[in-house]
């Protein structure tokens, strides 16, 4: 029993890193009023970046953050399109999310070839001193990304709710035509927040490769970004509800499978549904009251 | 006033037009089509392993002057297969097309039976197809069946994982042998199998691994990719699957079962050539006895086996190839706890 409560809350805030660091970023792109769906792409070229710039380097920080700055770029591209430009925000998500996610397979065929068996590193260790602690070792002794991405929390709700800068990203999001009248520069806080947004991103999926697995393949991200989107509205665009969240859905995921291995007489399947049936039931409950960032999805244009 | 200004826009799209094209351009073509011409159709890309035995095996007979050979793989599932195929029968008129067609069973069958005079062979779960529709799928049971053997006797715990992608036939097929192989060794082996609903997600197969791991698995089979990097992580045993993954953890990944396409590549090869092609299956060439599936080396962990287990699985493996033993075939869905 002790085995397997504290495999699951350690496993629970693995699973959970990546997730916090995307909900995170799409975070600070909804409060601007962007809905931002290259978060798929953004993530899977943040987990290609991180890998070959980690590996070439020999330096996994100089990797994550190769990572991000690819991310700040992909953001910056969504900004040229839907804050720039005025397309459909739908539109340019997902070309982004295509256009990187190929980018990203076709970098790496250039770089590695066609190998039979996924390249791979020598990831991230645990933190050492904290991984010896008797009993707690195992929960505490996480990677030292997750423990960032657990402070960036209170950072990201300090930054929204208590500066300038987050003020104004919020009112960009709320009434854009108010805040120009204002005289925030609608167009340079969009660009910014969707660059943010985008670095965090990256750094979720820099996680996956450079952390959890020491390798990069197709199919890293596994569709993690689109959870990330639905743990938004299940937290009501709040920083921390957003990271209740992503606990919850880290969570369950990992407790279905541990009760996997306890032969239950059950299909696999019921077990692999409950994340998404809870996160579900979780939104079809938290969601009734979502409040949208009132400018989400619409271009802004000056008159 | 600020408004997109046209040259800001063609710029944009330019630029994005030149990224996609540099990523599309096709190979060039040599000329003089004096060899076989075989076109790789994959739904994955050839990065996936199961594809990828596909296309090394192609590689390597093109590499031997055999065949000319060109591909395109990322079709993927949402209804691409049958026009990609219908474009390459029209215009680059192989004489063979190699691909896998689970998933897009229909797509490929239509095509095939429009073009009888290219010969169609595609990794299927279901039968061939008169005149041209010929299937292969990795029959990789018996290596795998040895594989349990050795993790039935090199587990301290008695209890090993397994983590799966989907319990289709094939997977089934695979992980039914192992756990008959290590139950044959150690009666008490309890095997646990967890099946993770994807071909490719490694960090939920590492996950699924190390959850087995708290349950008390201290030998691993990594069906998917991911379960070698738990095994590495808390330094237990592992076997790969489909090809020779030993250099994922050189001490700690025992063997894999390996599957090898080039005896059906060329038995294709050999039949389209002469004019003797007709629709069949063939599974027989991904089997051990002819070559097309063996147990990959033990490499640097071999002196970690214990001499009487070696010896049980070399002499199992020799019966196997002599035609002495049979692996059964059970594609029923493995229960989480055998």
């Amino acid at each position: 029993m002790e085995v397997f409560l504290i495999g699951l809350i350690a496993a629970t805030l693995r699973v959970a890193t990546p997730l916090i660091l995307g909900t995170l970023g799409e975070l600070f792109a909804e409060r601007a009023g962007i809905l931002n769906l290259g978060i798929e792409g953004t993530m899977f070229c943040g987990a290609f970046v991180g890998f070959v710039v980690g590996g070439a380097t020999g330096n996994l920080w100089l990797g994550v953050l190769a990572a991000i700055v690819a991310g700040i770029l992909a953001g910056l591209l969504m900004g040229l399109l839907s804050v720039r430009l005025g397309v459909s925000q739908h539109v340019s998500g997902l070309g982004i999310t295509l256009l990187l996610t190929g980018l990203s397979l076709f970098g790496f065929r250039l770089i590695f070839g066609e190998p039979r068996i996924p390249p791979s590193i020598a990831p991230f260790e645990r933190l050492p001193i904290l991984s010896q602690v008797p009993i707690l070792g195992e929960i505490l002794g996480q990677y030292a990304l997750t423990y960032i991405a657990l402070a960036l929390v209170p950072v990201c709700w300090w930054m929204l709710y208590r500066t300038n800068f987050g003020l104004q990203i919020r009112a960009v999001g709320e009434n854009p035509e108010a805040a120009d009248a204002a005289g925030v520069n609608v167009f340079l806080t969009r660009y910014l927040a969707l660059a943010i947004a985008g670095g965090l991103m990256a750094a979720g999926g820099a996680f996956l490769s450079l952390a959890q697995l020491g390798a990069f393949t197709y199919g890293i991200i596994a569709g993690r970004g689109w959870v990330c989107i639905a743990l938004i509205i299940f937290g009501n665009w709040q920083p921390v509800r957003v990271l209740w969240g992503a606990l919850l859905f880290g969570g369950v995921s990992a407790l279905q499978l541990r009760l996997q291995t306890t032969g239950l007489d059950l299909p696999y399947e019921m077990f692999l549904a409950l994340p998404y049936l809870v996160t579900i039931a979780a939104l079809a409950v938290a969601g009734r009251n979502a409040t949208y960032p009132a400018a989400l999805l619409k271009a802004y244009k000056r008159e | 006033m600020r408004k997109p200004s046209i040259l800001h826009t063609l710029v944009t799209c330019a630029l994005l037009l030149v990224i996609f094209t540099v990523g599309c351009a096709p190979k060039p073509t040599e000329a003089g089509p004096t060899k076989l011409l075989v076109f790789g159709a994959f739904a994955t890309p050839i990065e996936e392993p199961w594809d990828g035995v596909i296309h090394a095996a192609l590689l390597k007979a093109e590499a031997e002057g055999k065949i000319d050979y060109e591909y395109t793989d990322n079709i993927g599932y949402a209804g691409d297969m049958e026009r990609v195929l219908r474009e390459v029968a029209d215009q680059q008129k192989p004489a063979i097309i190699i691909g896998d067609a689970f998933g897009n069973e229909e797509a490929a069958r239509r095509v095939a039976a429009d073009y009888p005079n290219i010969a169609f062979a595609f990794g299927s779960g279901l039968g061939p197809s008169e005149p041209n529709f010929s299937v292969f799928d990795n029959w990789i049971h018996e290596p795998a069946y040895l594989c349990g053997m050795l993790a039935g006797g090199l587990t301290k715990t008695n209890t090993i994982g397994v983590v799966g992608g989907y319990p289709v036939p094939e997977v089934n097929r695979l992980t039914n042998a192992f756990i008959a192989g290590a139950k044959e060794v150690n009666p008490n082996a309890k095997v646990l199998v967890t099946f993770i609903n994807s071909w490719f997600d490694p960090a939920a197969a590492k996950e699924a691994a190390l959850a087995q791991i708290d349950a008390g698995a201290d030998v691993l089979y990594a069906e998917r990719f991911g379960v070698i990097e738990a095994a590495k992580e808390k330094g237990l045993f592992a076997f790969g699957n489909m090809s020779d993954q030993n250099e994922l953890a050189p001490d700690l990944v025992v063997s894999s079962p390996v599957w090898n396409m080039n005896p059906t590549v060329e038995y294709l090869i050999k039949q389209v050539a002469s004019g003797a092609y007709t629709a069949q299956d063939l599974k027989d060439f991904s089997m051990v006895a002819k070559g097309g599936a063996n147990l990959a080396p033990f490499h640097a962990t071999e002196s970690k086996i214990p001499a009487d287990l070696l010896a049980k699985v070399r002499e199992r493996e020799q019966q196997i190839k002599d035609g002495l033993f049979r692996v059964d075939i059970n594609e029923q869905q493995p229960a989480p706890v055998n």
